[in-house]
């Protein structure tokens, strides 16, 4: 009696850790091997057949197509560089370098990667079309309502990702200083 | 006490391997994934543009919305695929995904190095029966070889700006990926 207590009693809490475990990692986005340059964070090996387990099981769970690796790198961040985590309903400002790449891309996604509708059909820049200063310097704010320059509306969501994609780059798995790879701060500018 | 702790020391061990199992299988059991998403919307052995990624109405997540793409979903079973694609203005690139979407290969315009990609993917089997002299005297013959017989070829073109985008969308219309008969 005691027995079948204890394995019935063992068999749950197992199911319960285990399954727990995997679908906190597959939507928090556990991945391991992130390359981190301040707020941004990529994950080169994803676009190889090297990819490891859990990024190969979300992406699968997702259905999304990882940009591989001769293509380009694809630079991920949540929250601004100290920390705070992007709201769609306060404006944040996006300035600097960006490293050697033949164009760039940065698009808002809903956290699912999802586009935000919005008035003027704009979810993204590309290194093209982003006005620049005389220095060739370039500022993007990120924030629910116009702005002067390069704006990228949130539609006041509540959270948001943003997307940095580098196409045709040296940046990549062997990659391992912030001096080789400098990538744009960001900072929260109120609420 | 000790029997105790026993039990959740076992239900801790399972446990652990519930969970890497569970994250093993997930490719295999994923409904959604890109493969079965594309499946309703693209033949087999045939490049097809897909819809503008506008808001709403995505295909897939976290698509660039700067590119204009087509999907060629294959099928290997029937001889190795052809591969012709002419590069746009701006950029190019060419990624190729397993039916469980790991990019086991990706090349650009640059790499590729010619107004036009060509490349002939097949499986380890049907490339080992590719004659050797082909092989040589074709040197600039790009043969990739694919770890399943099926997966997707996704070709991207980039529009530098919104107002390029026909031009992207009109590189991707002449692509072609075939089937050639052994």
């Amino acid at each position: 009696m005691r027995l079948l207590f204890g394995s019935c009693f063992t068999l749950l809490i197992a199911a319960a850790l285990g399954l727990g475990a995997t679908w906190f990692t597959l939507t928090r986005g556990v991945a391991f091997g992130a390359l981190t340059i301040g707020a941004w964070k990529a994950w080169p090996k994803s676009g190889s057949p090297d990819i490891d387990p859990y990024a190969r099981a979300m992406v699968a769970r997702t259905g999304e197509l990882p940009t591989g690796m001769g293509d380009g790198v694809a630079f991920y961040a949540r929250t601004d560089d100290a920390g705070n985590a992007f709201d769609g309903r306060c404006t944040f400002r996006i300035a600097g370098m960006t490293p050697t790449a033949r164009y760039w891309t940065v698009t808002l996604y809903t956290p699912e990667g999802r586009l935000v509708a919005n008035t003027i059909d704009r979810h993204s820049f590309t290194s093209e079309e982003i006005v620049r200063d005389n220095d060739g310097r370039f500022t993007i704010t990120v924030a629910p309502l116009a702005r002067p320059g390069n704006w990228l509306p949130t539609g006041g969501i509540e959270q948001f990702v943003l997307v940095w994609r580098l196409y045709d780059t040296a940046i990549g798995v062997a990659t391992r200083t912030t001096k080789e790879g400098p990538m744009p701060a960001i900072a929260r500018k109120g609420c | 006490m000790v029997r105790g702790l026993l039990w959740i020391l076992a239900a801790v061990l399972l446990g652990g391997i519930v969970h890497l199992s569970t994250v093993l299988a997930m490719p295999q059991a994923a409904k959604q994934d890109a493969y079965s998403r594309l499946a309703q919307l693209t033949p087999v052995n045939a490049m097809v543009p897909l819809a503008a990624t506008k808001a709403g109405a995505e295909i897939m997540p976290f698509m660039d919305p700067a590119f204009a793409a087509a999907v060629c979903r294959y099928d290997l079973s029937g001889g190795p695929l052809k591969l012709i694609a002419p590069v746009s203005q701006a950029y190019t690139s060419v990624t190729f995904y397993t039916r469980r979407s790991i990019a086991f290969y990706a090349i650009n315009d640059r790499a590729a190095g010619r107004r036009t990609i060509e490349l002939d993917l097949m499986t380890a089997a049907q490339h080992a029966q590719v004659p050797e002299d082909e092989d040589v005297t074709a040197a600039d013959r790009l043969i990739i070889e694919s770890p399943t017989p099926m997966g997707l070829i996704v070709l991207r073109a980039l529009a530098p700006e919104p107002g390029l985008m026909p031009m992207a969308r009109q590189a991707l219309a002449a692509a072609t990926c075939q089937i050639q008969s052994q």
